[in-house]
């Protein structure tokens, strides 16, 4: 005890790295762990694979007969199935940020100084990365059962890109609504509407097809210029101004579930 | 000497809606000792915890950790200290070993030196073996220790942890116990929040007991005990009858009562002449009493004594406070 009276009196004043390059590694620590943890939910990791191969050989050999798009409707239907699968993705992350934040860990992790920002980035980091694995998988299953799209190298950059940014916008709601939920089950709940949102858009059918009442929610909502565009670019067809709308949605919804999640993360932890 | 405290408040308030949880505590920690927050159920021992640790903030007092302020500091006093809470902050799906590694990336350590800590601590809370085995196939005992040790990967000079053996068997608790002894004799600042008597009476220095979200007693275990009669004379009852009349004699001087052994304690001085008296008040007759024995008070007599209200609760429920604003 002696020595500990004759040594410094404080604890040192430790170099406390700057914000931004401690939320940055902090977030790649978090991320790598949600994708740990994602990687060993076994029965989440096969449904979130499965369900969409299921869905897409459901809509191609089950419906798709029935269905009139004036395509092969593999072809019409991939990107309705890609928006499922990413919808589906994005609802685990609300779950875990749930879990996350009803458990012990998060004293933990904010104790250790590691802001709140990291800890939801390492989470939809964590989701895009899933959501880019069943993306891949959903296209290779396609190529598979006679998905033949002709599109130029740019515009297979320009669908990444449109459909990169609708995962991450969705994968920051999720965490906004992860955030907003009381329990895991009720964050599962997200699941539901991401499931339904792309039904009644053209994902599946032509909406000319569906009745008239519908039409004017089916073709604004956020889904449908999403859809609209990757279809046009994967087809090598106009996309009008669907692009233009598709991005300032997920932009929207991007920059509305960030500064939402920073306002929720402040109060869920006061 | 102001200096060598670790922890140091005065005044905390906390109030969450109507409820008054904290009203006005002072605390004072010297560095490299054990200070045992002892309450019962809801006397505010988490909220001050969360509020030492910057993870809540008082309505009003002041709090250093570490010498740094709580609010002003807050990124510094997060660099010197670590918190177990009441609930294990691990991933069940992560490995202990991952779990650390992870503990440790976040508190700064280059990727090897975490790989290095890791290994070294699960050496150390002998969980090498299960180390590499996800950690829901761990027992209640080896997560307790796994999380006191994710406690300590980033070398905290201020250690909280938030009712460690709540929940755990004895032998579990015993393991706590050992571990946080070793801590101790470290040079390590402990403060740990407690319902057990026991518990703080074997690990602490100096114990705090809060009650209603106040310190209404503050002092090493020896001079708590010395704030009420030193002794206790318990007293081994014939039947229920001899209880309920010689419960209905003492009653406000009853410090112990167990009906299921028929055995009540009462306040004494220990002296011969006192301990016959009483045994002559309380059983005119010679029938009731069977047999009596004398002990020195414990911790239980003293929380009594100072709260009005036994420690321990039949109900071991954990502590609820409302979390959020």
């Amino acid at each position: 005890m002696s020595e500990l009276t004759a040594s410094a009196t404080h604890a040192p004043r430790l170099r406390v790295p700057s914000r931004a390059r401690s939320a940055l590694g902090d977030s790649a620590t978090m991320a790598g762990r949600c994708l740990r943890i994602a990687r060993r939910n076994l029965d989440v990791a096969l449904t979130s694979l499965a369900l969409p191969v299921m869905l897409m050989l459901l809509f191609v050999y089950l419906f798709g007969g029935a269905i009139q798009t004036g395509t092969r409707y593999v072809t019409y239907v991939v990107p309705g199935v890609l928006l499922l699968c990413a919808g589906f993705g994005a609802s685990m992350t609300a779950v875990s940020v749930t879990t996350d934040m009803t458990g012990g860990i998060i004293d933990r992790f904010r104790s250790m100084d590691v802001a709140g920002a990291s800890v939801l980035a390492g989470h939809v980091a964590a989701s895009v990365v899933r959501n880019l694995a069943s993306t891949v998988l959903v296209f290779g299953v396609a190529f598979l059962i006679g998905f033949r799209p002709s599109a130029g190298p740019l515009d297979w950059l320009a669908a990444a890109g449109v459909l990169l940014l609708f995962i991450l916008a969705i994968s920051w709601l999720a965490a906004a609504v992860g955030l907003l939920a009381r329990s895991p089950e009720a964050a599962g709940g997200f699941s539901f509407l991401v499931m339904f949102l792309p039904y009644p858009s053209s994902a599946f059918v032509p909406i000319d097809t569906m009745p008239t009442w519908i039409h004017g929610f089916a073709a604004n909502q956020p889904v449908t210029p999403v859809i609209e565009t990757l279809r046009g670019l994967l087809l090598g067809l106009p996309v009008g101004t669907s692009p233009v709308r598709a991005v300032a949605w997920c932009l929207g919804i991007l920059v509305a579930s960030v500064a939402v999640s920073g306002v929720l993360f402040r109060l869920r932890t006061a | 000497m102001q200096e060598a405290l670790a922890i140091e408040a005065t005044g905390l308030e906390k109030s969450y809606g109507t409820l008054r949880v904290l009203d006005g505590v002072d605390l004072e920690v010297p560095r490299g000792s054990v200070l045992a927050l002892l309450g019962p159920n809801g006397a505010g021992k988490t909220t001050a915890v969360r509020i030492l640790t910057t993870l809540a903030r008082a309505d009003a007092g002041r709090a250093r950790v570490a010498g740094f302020d709580v609010v002003a500091d807050r990124r510094q006093v997060r660099r010197h200290i670590s918190l177990t809470g009441q609930y294990a902050a691990l991933d069940e799906l992560q490995t202990g070993e991952e779990n650390l590694r992870m503990m440790g990336r976040l508190a700064g350590l280059p990727g090897p030196a975490a790989r290095r800590r890791a290994a070294e601590l699960l050496a150390r809370f002998d969980l090498t073996e299960a180390g590499l085995r996800p950690v829901k196939t761990w027992s209640g005992g080896m997560r307790r220790r796994l999380d006191l040790a994710a406690g300590l990967v980033g070398d905290p000079a201020v250690l909280f942890l938030d009712e460690p053996t709540t929940g755990l068997d004895l032998r579990s608790r015993q393991a706590v116990w050992q571990v946080v002894t070793g801590l101790a004799g470290s040079g390590v600042t402990v403060f740990l929040t407690t319902q057990y008597l026991e518990e703080a009476d074997q690990l602490a220095d100096r114990i705090a007991v809060l009650d209603g979200g106040r310190v209404v007693a503050d002092g090493t275990p020896a001079e708590l005990k010395e704030q009420v009669a030193g002794q206790r004379l318990d007293l081994e009852l014939a039947d229920a009858a001899a209880f309920d009349q010689v419960a209905r004699r003492l009653d406000g001087r009853v410090v112990r009562s167990d009906p299921g052994r028929l055995t009540i304690g009462v306040a004494t001085d220990g002296s011969a002449a006192q301990v016959r008296a009483l045994l002559d008040e309380v059983d005119p007759a010679r029938r009731a009493v069977d047999r009596f024995a004398v002990q020195r008070a414990t911790l239980d007599d003293v929380f009594l004594a100072l709260t009005g209200h036994p420690a321990d609760r039949p109900d071991h429920e954990h502590e609820k406070e409302p979390a959020g604003v």
